[in-house]
């Protein structure tokens, strides 16, 4: 392939809705146990870990550590949510059920299929943080106007953890290459991004690490947020989830074409 | 807009995947109106050319228009006037026969209620009337083939691509989908189709190509590729004594071949062969006219190809 071509950025088109309609055709009828599903594992791991730690820990930075760890699970839902889509959903369309084949043999480009795509993981992102959302407010950590406020940084995690994870499933060669990722990545982002704890207590070198990756700036703005704050440092941390977000879903292009166009 | 004469026009195609240059060379010129078939073995670059054609994939080389579009530049506006029927389904399991039809329906731009009045004719064209509601997975093979058709026609599309449309089928369902092309070629619509069954290509094309390491070796229509390239008459025999026979058939035959313990005789005269076989108990023959088979194997030999 010609090495422009390969290295154009994605090609906008409104095509990509059909791609989007197309998931949610399947989504809408699995809707109620896929919810309910992504909101199990979070709500229990708040549960236990806010009731059971929070009785031990008391406060932390002022709140409760259930409203501490709230936050942190608001954000990390919305990463999972997106990297799950975008891997392991996105990989059975792509290689199992040849569903993107068939939809560029229409008048439609890979381009379109994955910002279809990418835009389908981040709405399910935005589902699951906007889920877990809900379940923080009714419980009464956070007041309605500042959990809605959270919503837009909850797509941004979802846009940015979407491109990554299309990007990961280019170079995948099956499902259990995805566990490298979700295991030696995800996992430890998870660790050092202050869903559980504040990073300032570890080392120096690990917080500047910590603040290189997505997550810790998600959670750096749904944290105050909720909290009914205005969010230290919000341009940035904002700036940060963007670009994430667009050169994520730049290198999913390049590397998809790559496999796919050859 | 009258409708070019030509189809698909491809000059010089070229195509390499690492090493392995896969399509080497190859031109193509289909009319509007005829179904044209691309033959040959696995791995000849059948499916390569398809999707260069398409614009699926880039080529290294050559030139292409498709219904008047270059390709790959504008392939985008080429393919809302394109079907494809790709080698292995891909229907989405998710759906119902229907709803696989409105949602291929949207990725031509289609509102849905143009996929909707569109969609009875397409599965009566399927023989799936009354089956809109069926799951995908309650299908059969031919069944599955049938709507895979059908999907290619929801825009109604000038040209037909096929990729080997009946492998796997029985030959019933087989025979089906040769009913369902040739009224497709009946409606005016341009088809194009891989196969590497030669009753099929012989039945349904006009006009066809044979094609072996990524070049044409040779094409026209089935008739005269027969007339062209291989003696009208067929001997085929085996039993016991054949491998003494084959140095008799020698002289009375201008071509003989043999292929594990058969012997095959090509010929014009087929008198003298089957006078000679007449007595001999040890021997078993099939008399037969020459097919496209035979040419098919003469061109490309009768090794595997895996």
């Amino acid at each position: 392939m010609i090495k422009s071509r390969l290295l154009a950025p994605p090609g906008v088109s409104l095509r990509w809705t059909a791609v989007w309609r197309r998931n949610w055709l399947v989504w809408r009828r699995l809707a109620i146990p896929s919810i309910l599903g992504n909101l199990a594992d979070p709500l229990i791991m708040l549960f236990g870990l806010g009731y059971g730690l929070g009785a031990m820990i008391g406060n932390l930075q002022g709140a409760s550590y259930f409203a501490f760890l709230a936050a942190g699970f608001v954000a990390t839902s919305s990463m999972y949510a997106a990297t799950f889509e975008s891997l392991f959903s996105a990989y059975s369309r792509m290689q199992v059920q040849r569903t993107w084949e068939g939809i560029v043999n229409a008048p439609m480009t890979l381009d379109d299929v994955l910002t279809g795509e990418w835009a389908w993981a981040a709405s399910k992102a935005l589902a699951a943080g906007g889920c877990m959302l809900i379940v923080v407010a009714a419980l009464g950590y956070a007041d309605v106007l500042s959990a809605i406020s959270a919503l837009p940084v909850v797509l941004l995690l979802g846009l940015a953890f979407s491109g990554l994870g299309l990007s990961i499933n280019a170079l995948a060669n099956g499902y259990d290459f995805f566990s490298y990722y979700m295991t030696l990545v995800l996992t430890p982002m998870m660790m050092l991004s202050g869903v559980f704890f504040p990073i300032e207590q570890m080392p120096g070198a690990v917080q500047a690490a910590a603040k290189a990756l997505p997550l810790y700036h998600g959670v750096a703005i749904v944290r105050p947020l909720l909290a009914g704050e205005s969010a230290p440092g919000l341009a940035l941390h904002a700036g940060v989830l963007a670009a994430y977000a667009i050169l994520g879903f730049y290198a999913a292009a390049v590397l998809t074409r790559r496999r796919l166009l050859k | 807009m009258s409708a070019p004469a030509s189809s698909l026009v491809a000059r010089g195609l070229r195509k390499s995947f690492g090493p392995l240059e896969v399509v080497a060379g190859v031109n193509l010129e289909v009319e509007s109106g005829e179904c044209f078939g691309l033959l040959g073995p696995n791995g000849a670059g059948k499916t390569t050319t398809l999707k260069l054609c398409l614009g699926l994939i880039e080529p290294d080389a050559g030139e292409m228009v498709l219904l008047g579009e270059p390709v790959p530049q504008r392939a985008r506006e080429a393919r809302r006037r394109v079907g494809v029927v790709p080698q292995f389904d891909n229907l989405d399991p998710d759906f119902t026969v229907a709803e696989n039809l409105l949602v291929y329906g949207r990725y031509f731009g289609m509102r849905a209620h143009a996929i909707a009045a569109r969609v009875p004719e397409l599965l009566e064209f399927a023989g799936l009337a009354g089956r809109g509601d069926a799951k995908i997975n309650t299908l059969s093979g031919g069944m599955k083939r049938r709507l895979t058709l059908a999907r290619a026609l929801v825009n109604d599309p000038q040209i037909v691509f096929m990729d080997e449309p009946t492998t796997g089928l029985d030959p019933q369902a087989r025979h089906l989908i040769w009913e369902r092309l040739r009224r497709l070629t009946q409606q005016g619509k341009t088809l194009v189709l891989t196969t590497h069954f030669m009753e099929e290509a012989e039945r349904l094309c006009n006009r066809l190509a044979i094609m072996d390491h990524g070049r044409i070796i040779t094409e026209g229509s089935p008739r005269a590729l027969i007339a062209a390239h291989i003696e009208p008459q067929v001997v085929e025999v085996h039993g016991n004594g054949f491998e003494a026979w084959m140095e008799e058939a020698r002289s009375l035959c201008p071509r003989v071949e043999r292929a594990g313990d058969t012997v095959f005789c090509y010929t014009g005269e087929v008198e003298p062969i089957l006078r000679n076989l007449s007595g001999k108990s040890d021997l078993t023959y099939l008399h037969r006219r020459a097919s496209l088979e035979d040419v098919f194997l003469k061109l490309t030999g009768r090794d595997l190809r895996d």
